[in-house]
């Protein structure tokens, strides 16, 4: 059985890539992707923990986790498609109108 | 193999959220299917008619309190006061946004029901008990947010503002859900009380560098959220590019939710981490008092002012939270209402001045407005005054009771902040007063005022008056409403 730690230690992996990828990458899709892997991560973290502990929350909390994300990426996507028609553009960078 | 146990659910302490949600639900089908095209008011007064439903559902619960849905949910005079705000939160915005929307050009029936969506996720952050119930309502609001900052396409401010809002506010969420995740790999459950009971129980094993991390990361989360100096970069570009009714919707709805949940966070499940997140808080406040403020000062954009002015306010309210006791509590919920009023009242205003051409948002527009509307700069000044906390309104009443408060509570040095930021703040509210009633106007500039708008600054100017001249029944209300734990 491969121990509870290394599972946590692959999520904390997987979410410092995701901060990362947002705080660095500049294309709007993989700055949606990164977010993607940072829910992930907890996603994986909240498994692990609960097959250690042979409870069922954790798990059960990574079905809401999923839906949230799909709703988020969902709206996400519609809102970039609006940003491209009018900018011709999926760069984060290139739409910066406002101040700050 | 054991069938699923179904725990006993008691729907009616749930009731002003089912109403909401159900009416908005409902709303979203009649508005598609029975409201033709050139009567999308017609759905805003339905919306307008679910809150006040919801609103005199919840009367009956006030001698009702109790927690269903295995301990995820609670009902507590403090979470029924939040629910009634939140309410007038929506109400308000939707009558200021009745003739705003049609004479932009934006109108569509969906952002009523979509209001009542994101009232519906604070209502659930001011009652959730569970970090998973906590986070869903989180995501409500915010989803529902992100579409509501970019109604206003295809303008490409308010594009921009939603994209900036959407990957900050997912990231914020990336954080939460992890410090969920770390939370419950320390103590192994996600309900608040119960994390509470296993941190003060000494035979229990914790693991406190994960517990620590995990508490940081859901501060940060709210940090974001309430926009608190470092975190606060997106608000003024935010409020900037959405359509003003969502922007003060925002600047009210989700720093109150997002406190009610934080509060509740700290009084039932972390007050055995004090000493950690205490000097934490303490920093953030001092610097999120300072920043705000200072950053309020340059600005010729009213919008933008508003912006900053509410970073500088949550600093505030961060002061109420902070003292984890009966009176912090109430001092919150106080200030809350107060600060709700008095700027959706404010964020009226800067809509009647609003031209659709040529939306700047200047402060020259406020340039001898008395000479022109004599009551909406009076109403304008009230806010302002409330804003910067002068007597006799809401705001200064408001102060003075966060103020005393902290100063009980021990945070003496957040307190002189507090009031020298405060007094620095009275400079840029008295220059909007100052222009509008000692300049010439100038300029073509005519203010739009419609029923709705002029409704809307009159509930809000009346009650932050009367609210800061007769403080003595909300105040009766708000010590009446105490925090339950929910276990």
């Amino acid at each position: 059985m491969v121990p509870t730690t290394f599972y946590v230690l692959l999520s904390a992996a997987l979410f410092t890539i995701g901060v990362l990828g947002v705080l660095i990458r500049r294309n709007a899709i993989v700055v949606f992707m990164s977010v993607e892997l940072m829910l992930n991560a907890a996603n994986l973290a909240l498994v692990a923990y609960a097959r250690e502990r042979l409870a069922v929350d954790g798990q059960v909390l990574v079905f809401f986790v999923i839906t949230v994300a799909a709703a988020e990426v969902a709206v996400g996507l519609a809102l970039l498609v609006a940003i491209f028609k009018s900018k011709r553009t999926a760069d984060i960078d290139e739409v910066s109108m406002l101040r700050g | 193999m054991d069938s699923i146990q179904i725990p006993p659910i008691d729907f009616r302490l749930i009731a002003p959220l089912l109403v909401v949600t159900t009416w908005a639900m409902v709303l979203l089908l009649v508005d598609v299917f029975a409201i033709p095209a050139n009567r999308k008011k017609l759905t805003g007064y339905l919306a307008i008619a679910g809150l006040v439903v919801a609103g005199l559902v919840a009367i009956p619960l006030w001698d009702v309190s109790g927690s269903t849905f295995s301990n995820m949910v609670v009902l507590d005079r403090y979470s029924l006061i939040l629910t009634w705000i939140f309410l007038i939160i929506g109400a308000l915005t939707i009558t200021m946004a009745l003739d705003y929307l049609p004479r932009h050009g934006i109108e569509q029936g969906e952002f009523y029901p979509l209001i009542m969506f994101a009232v519906a996720g604070m209502i659930l952050m001011a009652q959730g008990t569970d970090l998973i119930v906590l986070f869903l309502g989180v995501e409500l609001l915010s989803i529902t947010l992100y579409i509501l900052t970019g109604f206003a396409y295809p303008r490409l401010t308010s594009e921009e503002a939603a994209m900036k809002y959407l990957v900050l506010g997912a990231f914020a969420a990336g954080f939460f859900i992890y410090g969920i995740a770390l939370t419950y790999g320390a103590v192994g459950t996600t309900n608040l009380a119960l994390i509470a009971e296993r941190l003060a129980d000494p035979a229990a094993e914790t693991n406190q560098l994960l517990l620590l991390a995990g508490a940081s990361l859901i501060l940060i989360t709210f940090a974001f959220k309430v926009a608190l100096v470092p975190f606060h970069m997106w608000t003024p570009d935010v409020y900037e590019g959405s359509p003003t009714p969502v922007a003060a919707f925002m600047s009210v709805g989700t720093k109150g939710a997002s406190f009610a949940a934080l509060l509740r966070i700290l009084v039932t499940a972390l007050p055995a981490l004090e000493p950690f997140w205490l000097p934490v808080l303490g920093m953030l406040a001092a610097l999120t008092m300072i920043i705000g403020n200072l950053g309020a000062l340059s600005q010729t954009n009213v919008k933008r002012m508003l912006a900053y002015s509410s970073v500088g306010h949550a600093g505030y309210i961060l002061l109420s939270i902070m003292v984890v006791s009966e009176r912090g509590a109430q001092a919150f919920l106080f200030y809350t209402l107060a600060y709700t009023l008095t700027n959706l009242g404010a964020f009226a205003v800067v809509i009647a001045l609003e031209q659709r051409s040529n939306a700047t948002w200047s402060l020259d527009d406020f340039t001898g407005l008395y000479k022109r509307q004599p009551l909406l700069a009076l109403a304008m000044a009230v806010f302002m005054f409330s804003l910067a906390g002068v007597p006799p309104t809401a705001g200064f009443m408001a102060k003075f009771y966060v103020f005393t408060t902290a100063y009980e509570g021990g945070l003496g040095w957040l307190v002189l902040i507090g009031v020298l930021t405060s007094a620095l703040a009275v400079f840029f509210y008295l220059r909007v007063v100052i222009r509008m009633f000692m300049h010439e106007p100038q300029g073509e500039l005519e203010p739009t005022l419609d029923r709705g708008l002029s409704a809307d600054i009159a509930i809000a100017g009346g009650l932050t008056l009367l609210f800061g001249i007769v403080p003595a029944p909300i105040i009766f209300l708000v010590e009446r409403s105490l925090v339950a734990a929910g276990g």
